[in-house]
């Protein structure tokens, strides 16, 4: 700052990461996820998330150049939305599938809506479950060494036992990224020790759901069934990288433990409930769509200003 | 121009009911999935439309203003189940494929809001041409949606295969989400052309309420400030 004393409108205290430094380390935590579902399914995985993330950012750099705005790929988010699509997808998924999904991604749910900040959903998620829709077949052909493998939350919904300890390192069918929880964890202890993300979110998310299948999921406290719940299908991955989306996750404390109950209820619903065996990316968009209320009603009160009795008019 | 003209063009193109007006959303989303069926509905309300309004408009000076609302539904379901029943006679298959929503044309707001913004204060000749225009505009907003809907949700056109078989069809497109995309979509190409046309100077009027009230974020100008969020229900 300049010995001019400038009189500028709040925020006053800015602090020194700027988005392109938290994308950075939100893509260094996904390497883990990454690098062990390119070595869990072979040069194919690597191939959709190279192709995946270009796509993304491609897109955004050609509709930011067609439509006269500022070229933001170097905050590297549209490579954070590619990459968090690709670990979405199935290994199987041919490449136009991926193409199709970029663009979708950042042209329709982010850009349309105003570029980062603006869009009101998580771009990565919203591709995935427009891609669930139309292509239900491909999105859920979990086939891989030429092996059809039905993914352990779908084995556990026939009433299949699960191996809890291949689920925990990863060598299960399901998507590129989301099968290994001990890679979506060290990627997550990263962001939490960098402070990218706090624990509050994943972690009301995960409690309140594993408090809903011990009510609801038909097994009591059984500690296998319920971990082998929290370990399976996507929801490691949702909790820790796209639950915690700061665009679409509520700014207020005590609106983030709210959204993160919404998480937990709405998982545990689709999951118990559903048609399918997994719920993690309709829970979470569904719940963006909340975020905006949530934060209406959970604004905490001004600094000087009495908290207003509810139901007093002021 | 003379009336009859002005009234289609206006119908059409100026206060087009689902690209401009933005009203009768409840049968364009829902009917549009294929081009047959968007056609279809589209005509049907035009005839509702068209009919109604001359009615409505021979019997604006008897009806009672107090109770013209019950009026006009009256007078539209009366032709809406002649026209159900002509449907059912004729042309079974689209029927089927429209279902309720024929019945629920009697409480589209488009035939409710011609009525009350104009059949009602207008002499019969040009209300019947009001009425045709704007069923006329809203065949073709529901057409050209469908057409969109049905090629990429299936790959064909009223039927025919358009795209080659190997396409596969990205077939949200034929469901309720799809329809929302299409909507905007169009909405937002017949905005753009529009503006341009304002801009080269050819027809300023055109604009005035493809904005949605939102003054803030229009560059063109218009002045037809509206308040916050539009007026629009």
């Amino acid at each position: 700052m300049n010995d001019l004393r400038n009189v500028s409108s709040s925020p006053h205290v800015r602090a020194q990461e700027s988005s392109a430094d938290l994308m950075r380390w939100v893509l260094i935590a996904l390497l883990p996820a990454s690098l062990f579902g390119i070595w869990h399914f072979g040069p194919k995985a690597l191939f959709l998330i190279v192709l995946t993330v270009l796509v993304c950012v491609a897109a955004e750099f050609l509709y930011e150049k067609g439509m006269h705005k500022p070229v933001t790929v170097a905050d590297g988010s549209a490579a954070v939305t590619g990459l968090l699509l690709a670990l979405n997808l199935p290994v199987s998924a041919p490449w136009w599938l991926a193409v199709l999904g970029g663009v979708f991604a950042i042209v329709v749910v982010k850009q349309l809506f105003g570029g980062l900040g603006q869009n009101f959903m998580n771009p990565a998620l919203a591709a995935r479950c427009f891609l669930l829709i139309s292509f239900a077949a491909r999105m859920t052909d979990f086939t891989y060494d030429a092996v059809s493998g039905a993914t352990p939350l779908a084995a556990m919904r026939a009433g299949e036992s699960v191996d809890l300890v291949s689920m925990f390192v990863g060598t299960t069918a399901g998507t590129i990224g989301e099968t290994s929880v001990i890679a979506i964890l060290l990627g997550a202890l990263l962001l939490l020790w960098k402070k990218v993300i706090s624990i509050r979110i994943p972690g009301i998310y995960l409690l309140t759901f594993v408090i809903f299948m011990a009510l609801f999921g038909g097994h009591g406290l059984d500690p296998s069934y319920l971990a082998a719940q929290v370990c399976g299908g996507g929801l490691m991955l949702g909790a820790w990288f796209m639950a915690t989306d700061y665009v679409t996750s509520p700014i207020t404390p005590a609106g983030q433990i709210v959204y993160g109950v919404c998480l937990g209820l709405l998982t545990g619903v689709f999951r118990c409930f559903g048609a399918s065996a997994e719920g993690v990316s309709y829970a979470i968009i569904l719940s963006n769509l909340l975020v905006p209320l949530i934060e209406r009603i959970t604004i905490p009160a001004a600094f000087g200003i009495a908290r207003m009795k509810r139901g007093k008019k002021a | 121009m003379s009336t009859a003209m002005e009234r289609l063009w206006n119908g059409m193109v100026k206060e087009n009911p689902t690209f401009v007006l933005m009203l009768g959303m409840c049968p364009t989303l829902a009917v549009t999935t294929s081009a047959i069926n968007g056609i279809g509905m589209g005509l049907t309300t035009m005839v509702i439309l068209a009919l109604s309004n001359l009615m409505i408009s021979m019997l604006r000076k008897i009806i009672p203003d107090g109770v013209r609302v019950p009026a006009f539904i009256v007078v539209v379901a009366s032709f809406v189940t002649i026209v159900q029943f002509l449907l059912e006679a004729y042309i079974p298959s689209l029927n089927d494929s429209l279902g309720l929503y024929i019945p629920l044309i009697v409480v589209n707001c488009i035939i409710l809001g011609r009525a009350e913004a104009y059949a009602s204060k207008n002499p019969p000749a040009a209300s019947l041409f009001d009425g045709i225009g704007m069923g006329l505009g809203f065949t073709i907003g529901l057409t050209s949606i469908g057409i969109i809907r049905e090629l990429i949700g299936v790959g064909t056109i009223f039927g025919f295969q358009i795209l080659p078989e190997s396409y596969e069809p990205v077939s949200i497109f034929v469901m309720a989400p799809g329809a929302f995309f299409v909507l905007a979509f169009l909405t937002a190409v017949q905005n753009r052309v529009k503006m341009n046309l304002a801009k080269k100077g050819k027809d300023t009027s055109k604009i005035q309420s493809g904005c949605g009230g939102d003054c803030a974020v229009c560059a063109s100008g218009c002045g037809s400030m509206t308040g916050q969020g539009g007026t629009k229900e």
